[in-house]
């Protein structure tokens, strides 16, 4: 099939996929293989399209022109080849898990639930694969509804508050600051088409002018959890763990700092913003997001909270390595899209399997769980490594390369922040893997084993990704490369 | 421009504004269509009066007649007049079938029983 | 039957088949003629606006007197787009109509509904298509009063006082437009509109032609519901029968849009109107006051219907803001939210007509778990209202899009930031919606589950799936509109 018409197929096939679930809402076992088949076509769909990207091709899908001189059309490059790659691959895991804590949570309105996730990943589709601004903006906020009925889950009170705040934030920074951000690029360039090296190049903006458009831009994305508008994310965690392994992993951050690089690369371009005073805030405030939300996670005794201001501290490091407006930052903040969804589901996998074993949330409940549930806590203490930076784990690799570039750009501030954090992280992860293996079980307290076999199967192999990420780098490494304009290493 | 020269316009004025004070200031329904159409009336003096030459006469085209009133506003303002009428009509009909579900046609009462009670459904 | 006479005919035919329906008294007669009339016009309509695409503007000769002596019908692109979005929801309201109108209105009187529904469609197009100030005024006044009669046959006796209400303001709106056109006709000695327009720029600027200007602008702004002229649509809106209330949400106010865009920039010119005097300020303060009060009003009120009604002055706020930028982007803005606006809101009074013939007045309280008993209605009302927001993907966002590049084209950077942040009340009052009908347990109150009958259902979804059609293609409403635009300001297009 061209690579045309794979766009086509990997846009059409999750939205598709969502209708057959509906229908098939009545027969579980039928809808919950529909969910598996529409996984791994998507994901067949995206892998083909990869060999053509790294040759250099960029294939592209006119559908219509919504205003004159804006057309709604999809146009693959290597940062959204690999967000692609993410996003569909963690899919087939996510529905195994989903169909294990589903059924052994006994959670209602399945049928719903596996129609929205197919739906969030055709929107997540469209966003990796935009052309320009307007359609990368149609889908961003087609992901925000999408997923308001998965957060807003459970029906109840707290869910329904929940939901506020999760639209609140991300429909009002969208709104409000995305949306003239992006008229704004209309008005002064003639055009919202992503351009490598930066469509505003040669627009005569003045520094002052772009680091204000910037900022509309920084905080108008606001799945990238940018403080102050981070709350929605820790207040998505009333929605069942399935979906908060989506939002945190697969499909919404990951969209906010997908949408933060290429904003930064395809509409200014690194070239124009590095040296331009107007833009020195951004590492400024990514910095203090990385430092205030690892000292909220560290206080938080709420395991998926903790998760959350974890998540919103590690978006910030691709926020803060792309701030750095160097090409080996970019590709390291491309890197760490990948490395840092694949351990974070397992974060996520494993919180909910202690849920559904257990029935446990806090911190301080899980002493000597990891004598109950060895699998699970094995795959918790890899993926935590992997996210504090340990070799040979994935998030060593992008963080050794943000490393490289602050020293190499002699930002102090950010070597500062980069090695205060992963202190930080050792501290709020560590201690969870020490107090799961070496202390004992609270005295009267009932046995249990693992989670339901799906759940175990699917944390059990986002860990092994995590650990063979570094040994399979070269495509996720290429296609970040690529990104920033440099070649094979 | 004396007074005398312009008194249609002021007529018109104090028609046109009467009408709407008493529009605004009474409460009973029927006063109201009765001050709507003082000051629908002001506005056909408004279109008449100009119409008038001094020395002007009916169109006649003949030896001997030379300066013409205008006979088109007579013909706009027998419109005007023709819907002043159906709306009086209108508002009438309307205020008879107010009397009939409330009982009364002063606004303040069926202001008073609407917010007490749900209203007839 | 020839195209020539198409002009004439779209109102005509409307306008003879009320007195037909009024003698055949059986009210499945008359909703067929009725539907027969309706269909007639949009079809009309359309073949009207392709001619004008095609040819340029049209000029028909009432009864073949020459203009500016004989009446004429004028069609130019920006009409041509109105008299398609009326008949259109004229149209579309017709099936919805059979079933609604036989559920709210006692039987003997259902075939004078559509006696009246026929002469409120024949003025409303009929002011739309004229080119003579009078014949305006006459239709304006056919419009009305049957506007009237339709609301005051609500069912809820307040319907009464509504009516009442409506027809002295529109009354008093009415009479002062007519005092400005009788002025204009002292100056100018002409009622056509164009020849008024040549013959008003000797006289530019004079007492006479300012009084003209203030007493029209007041006259057709009671009539559009421009704030604080608004006071009478709230409650028409909300005891008028469903359908009236869906039609009239639709058009009624649109047109009244349309009479104010052609007196300003075709009749008294964008150099008076945008230059000398201070419109764009007046109208810019008068839009953003209505925007916010009226969405912010909206967000506090226990009916549905009212909430609506509501929004509506909130989004007239939003064209009259476009109106007031006097740009090429701005008068875009302007048109194309006429146009969106209109079928967004038939969009959901139908659907919310639908749920008011299973449950009564749609109180917030009967709500409550709507999404289960009434799903489709509900996805319907959800959809419609994004397009309200002006959420990607629906005709609003299209609109949105215009007004702010409008503000940022004009430097008023701060009033692109307002026209955004006044989207988010807009989302906080859907939000209330989706909350009661997804988000909470049915009430005792909650209608039995069960969708309207298919008659009154896809006619509403045919309106949903318009607001997300024209999200996407836009060729014909911003085209046109961009047209219109264009062809105001005086500008090539």
């Amino acid at each position: 099939m061209s690579p045309t018409g794979l766009i086509a197929v990997s846009l059409l096939v999750p939205l598709a996929g969502s209708v057959v679930i509906a229908l098939a809402g009545r027969w579980p076992n039928l809808r919950e293989a529909v969910t598996l088949g529409t996984a791994a076509a998507l994901f067949a769909a995206v892998v083909g399209l990869v060999p053509g990207v790294l040759a250099g091709a960029r294939p592209q899908l006119f559908v219509l022109e919504m205003l004159p001189g804006i057309a709604l059309g999809f146009r693959v490059e290597p940062l959204g080849m690999l967000f692609a790659l993410v996003a569909s691959g963690l899919w087939i895991v996510n529905s195994v898990y989903s169909i294990g804590y589903m059924r052994g949570n006994d959670e209602p309105h399945q049928t719903r639930f596996y129609v929205c996730f197919a739906l969030a990943l055709a929107a997540t589709m469209g966003i990796a694969f935009a052309a320009n601004l307007v359609t990368l903006f149609l889908f961003y906020e087609a992901l925000t509804l999408v997923t308001y009925p998965l957060v807003t889950h459970h029906g109840d009170d707290e869910a329904r508050s929940g939901g506020r705040t999760y639209l609140g934030f991300l429909l009002g920074t969208s709104i409000v600051l995305l949306l003239p951000a992006i008229i704004a690029v209309w008005a002064i360039a003639g055009t919202i088409e992503f351009t490598p090296g930066g469509l505003l190049r040669g627009a005569g903006l003045s520094n002052a002018e772009l680091g204000l458009l910037l900022a509309l831009f920084m905080f108008g994305i606001g799945k990238a959890a940018l403080m102050p508008f981070h709350r929605w994310l820790p207040a998505a965690m009333v929605a069942p763990t399935p979906v908060s392994a989506l939002l945190h992993a697969v499909a919404v951050v990951k969209a906010g700092v997908f949408a933060v690089v290429k904003v930064i690369v395809y509409v200014f371009g690194i070239d124009a913003l590095a040296g331009v005073r107007a833009a020195d805030w951004l590492p400024t405030v990514a910095g203090f997001t990385v430092l205030a939300a690892s000292v909220v996670a560290l206080r938080s005794d709420n395991l998926k909270r903790r998760l959350a201001y974890s998540t919103v501290s590690q978006l910030s490091y691709v926020v803060l390595s792309a701030a750095l407006f160097l090409p080996l930052s970019i590709a390291a903040a491309a890197l760490h899209i990948a490395a840092h969804a694949v351990g974070k589901i397992t974060l996520f996998f494993a919180a909910g399997a202690i849920y559904t074993a257990s029935h446990r949330t806090q911190v301080s409940q899980l002493d000597g769980i990891g004598r109950r549930m060895p699998w699970t806590m094995a795959a918790f203490s890899v993926a935590a490594l992997s996210l504090i930076g340990i070799p040979p784990a994935a998030g060593f690799l992008s963080k050794w390369m943000m490393f490289q570039a602050a020293a190499s750009a002699g930002h102090a501030v950010a070597l500062a922040v980069l090695a205060a954090s992963t202190l930080l992280n050792a501290a709020y992860f560590l201690p969870i893997v020490h107090a799961a293996f070496f202390r004992a079980p609270p005295v009267g307290d009932p046995a249990h084993g693992e989670a339901p076999w799906p759940i175990v199967v699917a944390v059990v192999f986002t860990a092994a990704a995590t650990l063979a990420l570094p040994f399979f780098a070269e495509v996720p490494l290429a296609l970040a490369r690529a990104t920033a304009g440099l070649g094979a290493p | 421009m004396t007074f005398a020269s312009h008194y249609s316009y002021w007529v018109t004025i104090v028609l046109m504004v009467a009408g709407l004070y008493i529009v605004i200031a009474r409460g009973n329904l029927v006063k109201k269509l009765v001050g709507l159409s003082i000051f629908q009336t002001s506005v056909y003096l408004l279109y008449i009066a100009p119409g008038k030459l001094i020395g002007g006469t009916a169109p006649i085209v003949a030896e001997g007649f030379r300066v013409y009133s205008n006979p088109l506003p007579h013909v706009l303002i027998l419109t005007a007049i023709v819907v002043g009428v159906a709306t009086l009509a209108l508002g009438l009909a309307i205020v008879v079938r107010v009397r009939e579900a409330y009982g009364s046609i002063e606004e303040d009462e069926i202001l008073a029983a609407d917010r007490d009670g749900e209203g007839g459904a | 039957m020839t195209l020539a006479h198409l002009p004439a005919l779209v109102v005509v035919v409307p306008l003879i088949t009320a007195p037909v329906t009024l003698i055949l008294r059986r009210p499945a007669a008359a909703w067929a003629l009725a539907t027969g009339a309706c269909a007639f016009s949009f079809i009309a309509a359309l073949l009207l606006v392709a001619e004008v695409a095609a040819h340029g503007t049209i000029s028909y000769h009432m009864g073949s007197w020459a203009p500016p002596w004989g009446i004429e019908y004028r069609v130019d692109i920006l009409n041509a787009f109105v008299l398609v979005l009326v008949s259109a929801v004229a149209a579309v309201a017709m099936p919805y109509a059979w079933r609604s109108v036989a559920a709210e209105l006692p039987r003997d009187q259902v075939y004078l509904f559509y006696t009246m529904y026929c002469l409120c469609v024949a003025g409303l197009l009929g002011m739309t298509i004229t080119g003579d100030a009078f014949n305006l005024f006459v239709f304006m006044e056919i419009a009305s009063l049957s506007s009237y009669v339709l609301i005051a046959l609500g069912r809820d006796r307040r319907a009464l006082l509504a009516a009442f209400q409506y027809l002295i303001l529109g009354t008093i709106g009415a009479t002062f437009f007519v005092i400005g056109v009788g002025l204009l006709y002292l100056i100018t000695g002409t009622l056509n509109l164009a020849d008024m327009a040549t013959r008003l720029v000797s006289v530019q600027g004079s007492r006479p032609e300012l009084a003209a200007l203030a007493f029209i602008t007041v006259g057709v702004s009671l009539k559009l519901a421009l704030f604080p002229l608004h006071l009478w649509l709230p409650n028409a809106y909300a005891y008028a029968p469903s359908v009236v209330t869906a039609f009239l949400a639709a058009t009624a106010t649109k047109v009244s849009v349309y009479v104010l865009l052609r007196f300003y920039f075709s009749i008294f010119g964008v150099q008076l109107v945008g230059g000398m005097l201070p419109m764009p300020e007046v109208l810019l303060g008068l839009s953003l006051i209505a925007i916010v009060t009226a969405s912010l009003v909206a967000l506090w009120q226990t009916d549905l219907k009212r909430l609506l009604a509501y929004s509506s002055v909130a989004q007239i706020g939003y064209i009259t803001l476009g109106l007031s930028m006097v740009s090429r982007d701005g008068l875009t803005a302007s048109v194309v939210h006429l146009f969106n606006h209109g079928i967004t809101k038939g969009a959901l009074f139908l659907l919310v007509g639908g749920i008011a013939l299973r449950a009564g007045r749609p109180g917030f309280e009967r709500l409550r778990g709507l999404g289960r008993s009434m799903p489709v209605t509900s996805l319907g009302i959800v959809i419609a209202g994004l397009s309200l927001i002006g959420v990607p993907g629906t005709a609003g966002f299209i609109s949105k899009w215009y007004l702010v590049l409008g503000a940022i084209e004009l430097g008023r950077w701060w009033l692109a930031a307002f026209v955004v942040a006044t989207s988010l009340i807009a989302v906080a009052y859907v939000w209330r919606f989706v909350e009661a009908a997804y988000l909470s347990e049915p009430g005792g109150q909650t209608p039995a589950p069960g969708e309207p009958p298919p008659i009154m259902l896809i006619p509403a979804w045919l309106m949903v799936a318009a607001c997300v059609y024209f999200g996407f293609d836009t060729s014909f409403s911003v085209g046109t509109a961009r047209d219109a635009a264009a062809l105001m300001l005086g500008v090539s297009p």
